[in-house]
């Protein structure tokens, strides 16, 4: 365990740059950076090829720190920019990095579009219920009657469930983990990476520091092992009532189809296209019509 | 005028020279949202871009474009987008991170009367001050206009040359009488244009420094996937692309930013005059007004009225040194705009002669006339 943690180390961590990093101590958003590249180093994928894009927020800063290809885009952006980077080089493994407030708030657009659109990216979505950077406001995914620095008196909307938000979208591969279960979570983003299609990983992560603390949901290891408490294996949850459920999730594999991937369809539009000039070309060459345009 | 052997004699609108100035430049990337009177670029590029091995993708607005755009030039692409008011409202946020990520990129902005939905199928020149200030911070950017289809199509050229070689976006001002005028042009044969591409580092990756200064100002750019692994941020960043707060690395980069531009002023300020050598009185605009303009000079020089015409093809970085020039050399000066008055303010700025300055606007979403600007050249 220590040498492969140390290969990961050396390997992708970008050492030139200056460290420390921005993240609070137990911040969840490191597990998540750890499990991502613990499922590149093990889908063997060369490091040239990949290209790791974020938004704002504190779950944005994590491509800083390491060793891909790395954009760090406006905030709820990030699919925008990765949509253009893979169309132009859809050789490449491009995967988004977001926030909750990022991918469903202010990014909320571009994240239903880019599940419906069916690219060949892979979006990690890091849940931590709240704005963890601009000091703890209430996001999409704040819990009703949750505190926040903007619902002192108990937050009155109602939440988003992200990962079922993106099944309906149309995303080709949708599944959520936790950071308390951060094996699961790397064989998640693994599958995630090698599914052809919009693929989205939602995992449940803890800003102790921001919400946990205004929703005595104690500190740091409190609040992951509450992660482990509260999350229902996929399979498990079909034979739970709803009342079985209250104040639970489900982690697992949430959805897996098949459909056509357009970074491929796109291939097809060229040939077609192509296909089409030259028979008006043959067809006007036959009939003696000068092409006047091409 | 006759198209001599390879080139091409055709009759086209503005929108679609602009297509075909993008496709000579080598733009092979487009993302777009619906807008009148924009959409025929959108539209033709979606025909055109697969069969050069191109994407063409609608995106799901304006701001998505604008991000698809950057990523795809990013990855070493020739990239464009094409909008009109509302949505050239919605490209500024990832303008700005295009500015400060120093990333090539086009964007054509028709314009049509405003402000928010204003008059969507009527011409107007709204948009000036805000395609030179409209992101947000201090920015360096280019801002260009055409008055003609055959300048859509050879302003389009210059737009992405300047766009690769200075690494800013460029902003292409139309108007909704030139994208939707049908004019004859020649285009000439590719293989006489003048094609800019980026510099591409030829450092090994390990030496590589992504936004390093050199003697253009303008640092060598890698694109995504070829090997030169780097770190891209809208935050300030340091040489190697990493994010900084020190005073004097923020101070460096801003001031590089600003100063690529500076350098590149002659190159990237054009102007054309008309009738100027012994003018007494001049015209200054761009734009579709220009050609209004133009004919309005025409018909004073036969009344006997030493009249000429600047053309501001480059509007900011502002050509102070030709507007200074005929500022001097004239006693005095008609601005007609289809605004409030945009770039006459920045005329006023250089107008150190203090010469009389006589604006001449029109916001009812008609184009200006020859004999609206004849009347002033009469009347002075
Ligand atoms: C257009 C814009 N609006 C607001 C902000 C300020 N802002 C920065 S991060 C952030 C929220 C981040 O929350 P989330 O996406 O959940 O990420 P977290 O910090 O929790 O990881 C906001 C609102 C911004 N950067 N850009
Ligand atoms: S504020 Fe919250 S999300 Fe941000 S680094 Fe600290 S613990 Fe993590
Ligand atoms: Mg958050």
């Amino acid at each position: 365990m220590l040498e492969r943690a140390e290969i990961i180390r050396q390997e992708y961590l970008r050492h030139d740059k200056k460290f420390p990093h921005v993240w609070c101590p137990g911040c969840g958003n490191g597990i998540v950076m750890n499990a991502l590249l613990r499922a590149i180093h093990h889908l063997e994928l060369p490091k040239d090829n990949i290209v790791l894009a974020s938004g704002i927020g504190c779950s944005g800063r994590l491509p800083t720190y390491v060793d891909f290809n790395t954009i760090h885009t406006t905030h709820g952006r990030a699919l925008t920019f990765a949509t253009g980077v893979k169309l132009a080089k859809p050789q490449l493994s491009v995967i988004a990095v977001m926030g909750d407030g990022d991918a469903t708030a202010i990014g909320g657009n571009h994240f239903i579009h880019a599940a419906r659109r069916n690219l060949n990216i892979t979006a990690i979505i890091i849940n931590n219920n709240t704005y963890g950077m601009t000091g703890g406001q209430y996001s999409p995914t704040t819990p009703y009657g949750s505190k926040s620095t903007t619902s002192v008196y108990g937050h009155v909307e109602h939440a988003f469930n992200i990962a079922e938000l993106a099944v309906v979208a149309g995303a080709s591969f949708v599944a959520r983990g936790t950071v308390y279960h951060a094996n699961h979570l790397n064989t998640m983003i693994q599958q995630a990476i090698v599914k052809k299609g919009f693929s989205v990983v939602e995992v449940i992560s803890n800003c102790h520091v921001q919400h946990g603390r205004r929703n005595k949901l104690g500190n740091a290891v409190q609040m992951i092992n509450s992660f482990k408490e509260n999350a229902v294996p996929v399979g498990k949850a079909e034979g739970m009532t709803a009342a079985d459920m209250q104040g639970k999730f489900t982690i697992g594999v949430l959805c897996d189809v098949e459909k056509p991937v357009s970074t491929e369809e796109y291939d097809r539009v060229r040939q077609a296209a192509q296909t089409e000039a030259s028979r008006i070309a043959e067809e006007k060459a036959k009939n003696g019509v000068k092409r006047y345009e091409e | 005028m006759e198209a001599s052997e390879g080139q091409k004699k055709i009759l086209l609108q503005g929108n679609e020279a602009i297509v075909h100035g993008a496709l000579a430049a080598g733009c092979r990337f487009f993302a777009g949202y619906p807008i009148t009177p924009a959409s025929e670029i959108s539209e033709i590029l979606s025909v055109k871009l697969p069969l050069v091995g191109g994407t063409f993708i609608q995106m799901e607005d304006e701001i998505a474009s604008m991000g698809a755009i950057i990523g795809a030039s990013l990855a070493g692409v020739k990239s464009m987008t094409a909008t009109s008011g509302p949505g050239f409202s919605l490209i500024q946020e990832n303008l700005g991170y295009a500015c400060i990520t120093e990333v090539p990129c086009v964007i054509v902005n028709v314009m049509r009367g405003g402000p928010s939905t204003g008059l969507p199928t009527n011409v107007a020149q709204g948009d000036v001050l805000m395609a030179r200030w409209g992101t947000h911070g201090d920015h360096p950017i280019i801002v260009l206009s055409v008055s003609s289809v055959s300048e859509c199509f050879s302003v389009t050229i210059k737009a992405f040359n300047l766009s690769e070689k200075f690494r800013v976006p460029v902003i292409i001002l139309s108007d909704e009488v030139v994208a939707h005028t049908r004019e004859s042009v020649i285009l000439p044969n590719q293989n006489e244009i003048q094609v800019f591409d980026r510099i591409t580092p030829s450092v090994p990756p390990e030496w590589y420094k992504p936004y390093a200064e050199n003697n253009r100002g303008v640092p060598d750019m890698a694109a995504v996937g070829d090997g030169y692994r780097h770190h891209v941020t809208g935050l300030v960043h340091d040489e190697r692309g990493f994010p900084t707060q020190q005073p004097k690395e923020v101070e460096q980069f801003l001031n590089r930013l600003h100063n690529k531009i500076t350098k590149g002023f002659s190159e990237i300020v054009m102007t054309k005059s008309f009738e100027m050598e012994d003018a007494e009185v001049c015209v200054i605009a761009y734009g579709s007004v220009a050609r209004s303009a133009m004919r309005a000079v025409k018909d004073a020089r036969m009344q006997g009225i030493k009249a000429g015409m600047v053309q501001l093809v480059t509007l900011f970085p502002f050509p102070r040194k030709v507007v200074d020039s005929a500022l001097r050399q004239c006693k005095a000066v008609i601005i007609p705009e289809m605004n409030m008055g945009q770039i006459s303010r920045e005329i006023h700025r250089v107008n150190q002669a203090g010469t009389r300055i006589i604006k001449h606007n029109r916001i009812d979403g008609h184009l200006i006339t020859p004999s609206e600007i004849l009347k002033h050249l009469i009347s002075v």
